[in-house]
């Protein structure tokens, strides 16, 4: 995931939108674990579109 | 690494794990309130109006310095700007104050304290503890320090992201049709009526939610912007906002000073909020009002409840899920059949086209409903568009 931190607000709302519970809001930055699955709901659910999927390696 | 003991340990600073904190610690029992953040109340995260009567019932006295403006009604506007304005004597229960949550949320932190219980800031809960299949604990991070947290129980009081509860077992996923993504601006310089509150519904508004002015005095108010899951695209609940703010002629003049981002569960709740040696409060529990996504209120009598389960059952020593299951009932019986009905109401406003909105609040605004809160608004509305109650008039 690439975050974009010159708008990210750091609400949290991806982390408890995540179906795997595979993102953490530690206060400032945002850690992705590795059940992220890509399901692209936090890109589309995230207020400020602060959040995007990386393209596959 | 160090390790601290008690009988509960609270995870968030909210209202609802400050009000569960409180009551545990008036309860005798040894408690630890942890907060994530490096400020309790802050940043912002809320629209910060909340209805009047509730605060009595949880045991919270006014006080001036947390409640910013005082309402004495509401406006219920349409896309084509039809109005529907309640005044204080038909407003009823749902209009309320508008608080300064930054004051409200040290307030009630204050009051756990207060009762005994000791609070630990910049400490977030990465992970439970597991013993012979129980939750016996957390896992910290207390000022960049590891450390564990061991308790008899835990209160997951950590709002929407709900993670310990997902720790512990719980499954707090909500559907995408049970989520708003929320965006706010703290106005200044504005000339919207600093004594109504105003709620703008309507799918070229916000998209199956609604869109919010909720006044702070001298030109402040709050206006944001909720928009229903699956009608999200990423960035738009910003989009929306701020095409309303460049068109609406009272915001011309006037500049964000704060900006807030946050989301709401709009379901009825948790199947089921406990667990073993587990209790799940306010926002965690996806327990908010899936209408208006107020969950102050929620959240102080969740966290309230947890409190006093907790407290027999640690007169009894048994934590277990069929120890801690009279919390369960409590929010239940209190709460349960307006969350469900008011959820229902939600999945039907949102079906709407602007056309029908524009409908439907004209002929509020033309009926004469005595007391105006949700319960006599549906009940009109059932009267003049069965379709829309269809499946829950029996909670009308």
């Amino acid at each position: 995931m690439i975050v974009n931190y010159d708008k990210c607000l750091h609400c949290g709302g991806c982390a408890g939108s995540c179906p795997k519970n595979a993102i953490f809001l530690n206060d400032y930055i945002l850690v992705f674990n590795d059940d992220c699955n890509r399901c692209g709901r936090c890109v589309r659910l995230c207020p400020v579109q602060a959040l995007a999927l990386e393209a596959r390696a | 690494m160090k390790t601290y003991e008690c009988d509960v340990v609270v995870v968030g600073a909210g209202p609802g794990g400050s009000m569960a904190a409180k009551f545990c610690a008036e309860g005798g029992l040894d408690t630890i309130l942890i907060e994530k953040k490096a400020e309790i109340g802050a940043p912002l995260r809320c629209a910060e109006g909340v209805s009047k009567k509730w605060l009595e019932e949880v045991g919270i006295a006014l006080d001036p310095l947390w409640i910013r403006a005082d309402m004495i009604g509401a406006v219920i506007k349409s896309p084509d700007g039809t109005q529907f304005k309640l005044d204080e004597s038909k407003a009823g229960t749902e209009v309320g104050y508008v608080l300064e949550r930054h004051l409200f949320d040290k307030a009630l932190a204050r009051d756990a304290v207060a009762a005994g219980s000791k609070l630990m800031m910049r400490t977030s809960c990465t992970g439970v503890i597991r013993e012979g299949g129980r939750v016996v604990g957390i896992k910290v991070k207390s000022m960049g320090e590891e450390a564990e947290i061991r308790a008899k129980a835990i209160v997951a009081a950590d709002g929407y992201e709900s993670q310990v509860g997902r720790w512990a077992g719980i499954d707090t996923t909500v559907k995408l049709n049970d989520l708003n993504s929320c965006i706010q601006y703290r106005m200044v310089n504005c000339d919207a009526d600093m004594e109504y509150c105003e709620f703008i519904i309507g799918r070229s508004i916000a998209p199956g939610g609604y869109l919010w002015i909720f006044p702070k005095g001298n030109g402040v108010a709050n206006v944001g912007i909720g928009v229903m899951g699956p009608l999200c695209k990423g960035g738009e609940p910003k989009e929306y906002l701020d095409r309303f703010l460049a068109i609406d002629p009272r915001f011309k003049d006037s500049q964000a000073v704060e900006v807030a981002a946050g989301f709401v569960s709009t379901c009825p709740g948790l199947d089921c909020a406990v667990d073993d040696n587990i209790i799940l409060v306010g926002d965690a529990a996806r327990i908010i009002d899936p209408l208006t996504g107020g969950g102050i209120c929620h959240a102080c009598r969740t966290g309230m409840y947890a409190g006093k389960v907790l407290v027999e059952a640690a007169a009894k020593g048994d934590f277990s899920k069929a120890s801690l299951m009279p919390y369960e009932k409590m929010w239940r019986d209190r709460m349960e059949d307006k969350l469900y009905r008011n959820w229902m109401a939600k999945e039907r406003l949102a079906e709407l086209d602007d056309e029908t909105i524009n409908e439907l609040v004209r002929l509020i605004s033309t009926s004469d409903i005595e007391e105006v809160n949700v319960y006599n608004l549906l009940k009109t509305v059932k009267e003049k568009f069965p379709k829309v109650v269809e499946g829950f008039e029996h909670l009308i």
